[in-house]
This record gives C-alpha cells, sequence and structure tokens, in this order.
C-alpha cells in the first residue's frame, strides 16, 4: 500500500480514519484493529477487530511510528487501534505554534 | 480531502461549542455543519462557483463550508471596488451562484449564468431542511481570490484545497482552544486573513466573533464585552486601536494574544502596542495570499526578547517578521537565482505544500515547487527574515537599489513626522528620483527631514525631494499604495 503524504485510509472493523501526514522511509502495512486499512474511497467487508487491539483512536490526534516516521493524523474516531506492520502506534506529543491567525 | 473536513473532524469533537457569535446566541460547530449542509443542496442545483460579496457574517462562513462540501471553487469579493470592476469580476466567476448582502444586490447587473441569492434568502435556505451526507465530487480548487494587481486586471489566485488543509494541520492541533477563548475577526472576508481566521478557528475550536465594519471604538467595545482572547489585525487597524485606547485610558485584560500582518508594520506602532497592552502576546504573521496565508511568525518571546535587549542584532528582530514555519524551505535568492548568505537582500522563495503559486490560466510557482513571492528580504545569522518591501517598490537611483521602507522608518522617527511614504520617480539623470510624502503633526521642514536620512542612513539614500501631504493613500487592509503616490507626484 503506498501511503503517499496526503493519502486517506479507513479502517474495516471501525470508523476509524486517517491521514498520512508524513510517508514511512521503508514500507509498512497500515492497520487498525490488526486488520489492514483500505483507501478511503474503496469498499471492503467490515472485519472484527483483535480484541487486544480495540483501544481507540482519536480525531485531531497524531500517531507515529518511531521506527519509520510515519505520522498519521486521525480524522475520524474509532475503536481500533493502529498499527504499522504489527508496531503500535503511540500518539504524538502535540507542540504548537503562536495563533497567527 | 477538503476543507470542510476540518468542520467535520470540529463536530465530532466538539459539537456544541460555539462556533461562530456570542456565547449565549452563537452557532455550534454541529449547527454550522447541517446549515452548511443544506446550502450545499441549493448551491448543486446550479453549475458553477459560489461567489460572495458581501461582509463577514455567518453567511460567509456557511457558504465557505458549502461550497466545499459541493465541491465547487469559492469566490469571496471585494466590496469596496466600483460597480464596473465588480460587475467585470462577476461575469469572470460566471458560471456561478453569488451569495449576496441584500444592500449589495443592485450593484451588480443581471448576468447570465449568474444565480443571484441575496443574504436573507440564502439564511432561510440554510435554516431549514434535513441535510444529507455524504462528498460530492469536485474541484480541487477550493477559494479563488482576486488579487489587486498593479496593472491590469486582478488576477484570480487560486487556493487548492491541499494548501490550505495543510497550513491548517501543521499549525494547529484540533480543538486547541480553551473553551474561554474567542476570536475577534475584523479583516475582510475577501482577504487571505479572513478565510485562513475561518480555518484556524474551527480546527482549534475558538469561537469567531465578528465585527464587519471595522472602527477602532468599535473594535474595542467588542473586544471588552465577549472577553475576546485572540485577534488578528492590520496595521492601520493596530494603530487606531492603541491611539484609541490610549485616548480612553483602558485596557483590554481578556485580550491574550494579538496578531498583526497584511503589510508593513511600522517598529513605533509595534513599540506603542506593546506600552499599552503589556501582558498581551503580540505575534507578527508574514504571508501572501499565493502562500495560503502565514509563512514566517515573530513569536510573542521574539517580541519580549527583541524588545528588552541591550544587543543590536537582537533587538533589531523587532523589525523582522520571525522565523519561517518549520514545515517550510524559504531561500533568499539574488537576480540570477543564487541562494543569498544571511545578510544579503534578494527575492523571498519559498516552497512547501501550503504553497499554491497558481491563478487561474497561469501560475507563478515553478516547476520544482519554489514559489518566487516578489517581496525582497534578508535573512539574519540565526535565521530571522526581514522584509524590505516589494520588488516592484525598489527604488533604482544611480544603479543602487534603494528600499523605501528603511527611509521610512527613519522618517518616521522624527517627533513631527506622522506618517510618510517613499517612492522613486523616474529621472533623466538618476533613472530614478527618491520621492518623500510626508504627513507632519508639527511644522518640520523639508531639509531638516533630508538632514535626518542623510545622518541616519547615506547621502545616496537621502530623498531628492519632501512633499507634505495630510494624508497619505492606503487601501482597506492597510497596504500603502504606493502606485497612487507615483502618480499624483510624477
Amino acid at each position: 500500500m503506498e501511503l503517499k503524504p496526503g493519502s486517506r485510509w479507513k479502517s474495516l472493523v471501525c470508523s476509524t480514519e486517517a491521514v498520512v501526514v508524513r510517508s514511512p522511509s521503508q514500507p509498512v502495512t497500515l492497520e487498525c484493529g490488526g486488520v489492514q486499512m483500505i483507501a478511503h474511497t474503496a469498499t471492503g467487508v467490515p472485519a472484527a477487530g483483535a480484541p487486544e487491539l480495540m483501544k481507540g483512536t482519536q480525531v485531531g490526534k497524531r500517531y507515529l511510528d518511531t521506527d519509520t516516521a510515519l505520522e498519521l493524523l486521525c480524522v475520524k474516531s474509532g475503536e481500533g487501534t493502529l498499527s504499522a506492520s504489527g508496531r503500535l502506534l503511540p500518539m504524538k506529543d502535540a507542540k504548537r505554534l503562536p495563533a497567527s491567525d | 480531502m477538503r476543507i470542510s473536513l476540518l468542520l467535520d473532524m470540529a463536530t465530532e469533537s466538539f459539537a456544541d461549542r460555539v462556533a461562530l457569535g456570542t456565547q449565549g446566541d452563537g452557532l455550534s460547530y454541529a449547527q454550522l455543519r447541517v446549515a452548511a449542509l443544506n446550502a450545499r443542496r441549493a448551491i448543486e442545483q446550479h453549475p458553477g462557483r459560489v461567489a460572495y460579496l458581501g461582509l463577514n457574517s455567518r453567511s460567509f462562513a456557511v457558504a465557505l463550508f458549502a461550497s466545499s462540501l459541493a465541491g465547487r471553487p469559492f469566490v469571496p469579493l471585494n466590496f469596496r471596488l466600483t460597480d464596473d470592476v465588480l460587475t467585470r469580476l462577476v461575469e469572470r466567476t460566471a458560471p456561478c451562484v453569488l451569495v449576496v448582502d441584500d444592500d449589495m444586490a443592485d450593484r451588480v447587473p443581471e448576468i447570465a449564468g449568474v444565480v443571484r441569492v441575496p443574504r436573507t434568502a440564502f439564511e432561510a435556505l440554510y435554516s431549514d431542511g434535513t441535510p444529507s451526507e455524504g462528498e460530492s465530487d469536485g474541484d480541487d480548487a477550493a477559494i479563488l481570490l482576486f488579487t489587486s494587481g498593479t496593472t491590469g486586471e486582478p488576477k484570480a489566485a487560486m487556493l487548492r484545497h491541499s494548501n490550505l488543509l495543510s497550513y491548517v494541520i501543521s499549525t494547529i492541533e484540533l480543538g486547541s482552544a480553551e473553551e474561554d477563548e474567542a476570536a475577534l475577526v475584523s479583516v475582510p472576508p475577501y482577504h487571505i486573513a479572513g478565510i485562513s481566521a475561518l480555518l484556524t478557528g474551527t480546527y482549534a475550536g475558538r469561537r469567531i466573533v465578528y465585527l464587519p465594519v471595522f472602527s477602532a471604538e468599535d473594535w474595542i467595545s467588542l473586544a471588552a464585552a465577549e472577553s475576546v482572547t485572540h485577534a488578528m489585525v492590520v496595521p492601520t487597524m493596530l494603530q487606531r486601536i492603541v491611539d484609541e485606547l490610549e485616548l480612553q485610558g483602558r485596557g483590554l485584560p481578556a485580550l491574550r494574544t494579538l496578531s498583526y500582518g497584511g503589510g508593513r508594520m511600522p517598529l513605533s506602532v509595534v513599540q506603542k502596542a506593546m506600552r499599552v497592552l503589556p501582558h498581551v502576546d503580540f505575534v507578527n504573521a508574514y504571508g501572501l495570499t499565493e502562500t495560503s496565508s502565514t509563512i514566517a511568525i515573530l513569536s510573542p518571546d521574539d517580541h519580549r526578547t527583541a524588545s528588552s535587549s541591550s544587543d543590536e542584532m537582537v533587538a533589531k528582530r523587532l523589525g523582522s517578521v520571525g522565523k519561517p514555519l518549520p514545515h517550510l524551505e524559504l531561500q533568499v535568492r539574488d537576480h540570477q537565482g543564487n541562494v543569498q548568505p544571511p545578510g544579503s537582500p534578494g527575492e523571498v522563495f519559498v516552497r512547501g505544500e501550503q504553497i499554491s503559486g497558481e491563478y487561474v490560466g497561469h501560475k507563478t510557482v515553478r516547476d520544482d515547487g519554489w514559489f518566487p513571492t516578489k517581496d525582497m528580504g534578508w535573512l539574519d545569522a540565526d535565521g530571522y527574515l526581514f522584509i524590505e518591501g516589494r520588488l516592484d517598490d525598489v527604488i533604482v537611483r544611480g544603479g543602487e537599489n534603494i528600499s523605501p521602507g528603511e527611509i521610512e522608518d527613519v522618517l518616521r522617527s522624527h517627533a513631527d513626522v506622522a506618517d510618510a511614504a517613499v517612492f522613486g520617480s523616474p529621472d533623466d539623470q538618476w533613472g530614478e528620483r527618491i520621492v518623500a510624502v510626508v504627513v507632519r503633526r508639527g511644522t518640520v521642514s523639508e531639509s531638516v527631514l533630508r538632514d535626518l536620512v542623510r545622518q541616519q542612513l547615506r547621502s545616496t539614500k537621502t530623498p531628492d525631494a519632501v512633499h507634505f501631504s495630510d494624508s497619505l493613500p492606503y487601501n482597506e487592509t492597510g497596504k500603502l499604495l504606493r502606485r497612487e503616490l507615483r502618480k499624483q507626484y510624477r
């Protein structure tokens, strides 16, 4: 799966959707609830998530794969947990710039 | 993905927070989204774009997001233009739905392909109905903004959804605003600052209060009444607000952050603002329409550090526009395209996902993504960007490049000078000669002012002539209109 910046992916196990903010340095398989995610415009068969991978994602939060620098922005919350090739993606610390608008 | 995604995410995360208006009577994010979905239905019944001719209002916000949901470019128009220029712009925008303030509807005649919707009708239509979800196919162009060109017809700058989304998502975290935050927006809806204020306010979850027509007194009253915590102003607005606060002998205790941009900010105005509002965080935001607004920021800490520093290089930074945003690349290049070392002036180039540089029909952004801003500037050793002015405003006198801003700052430093403008005038001997027009508040003479510049800068930067006038021509967002002066003082 080509994780280009700006590409949008959806979960088959829950309502989670995420956008790639930064591409991975090597190919990874993006998963939610342990199941490979599909392109946002594609249709797929809903699946059951692995129980230990249903900790939830939060809209607006960023998730980072430290191994490959893949960064995702969750644009829709859901019950599944995001992972990249089996590695769980922790939430990234939010760093803010002063408001300019 | 479109800019309506920002509203989707805001609604998912904090649906009942007030998006627009007062705490008691405002529109929540959920309600704003429903209104936009309702309006989308109406838009989809006609082909083409969505034009907006009116003041800042809920209809502006609804129309912007509705256009995005419908996949149609949104085109806010400058209501300060003359009727015939406006008519030409509407003709260029057609086919379109034209949402227009009731009292502006007569300004443009019936035009084929233009479906006119007065504001009261638009309000009725978005307040009613059962919205249908789902994304429509559509244009990648999110916004078209006609820029006031120096020659000929205005160009239509095009901003893609990806440009605007990149800017918002790179600089703001969803819902990062505290619940008590409120932003006062007085910059016009047809200006990039007005558009980005709506988008960043929505994503941050910061309530927006509009002041549709600016006056310093009204701005201050509204800021106090609504316990406004954030605001964005253009230089002339800041000057008037600060003068009025001083006159009224008051402060604004709820105000936390005041951002300014959209034109050159005289040092004296920033310094006075920091004195009159000592608890406020000031932010200088530099950007262009073509760059989806801000590309460099002088932070509140930068303001304070520069203000209190005895190190000349640091103190000077109060007159800079700060550091480029971390996710962008910025270079200063000479006219041959070579990257300049720190301290050497040249044209500012910038590259990044939020940068457009595209117009309807042509683009100035290079194929490698670098965008020539046509602003002249330089970077100091620590990466702070100083903007000298537009490349077009540079005076070439006897083969020497002279930037008017530097001379204007010196003139303004005189106690008797309220304002000053410097420009080049054709000259057979020098190519161009330096002309200054000064607004006086005392009786200082031309020769005293010329001596002042000669002492502080160089003899070659001394104005060849100094004229006096009651006022200088500015546009409504505070940009000095040097071309008007060039015409007047030929």
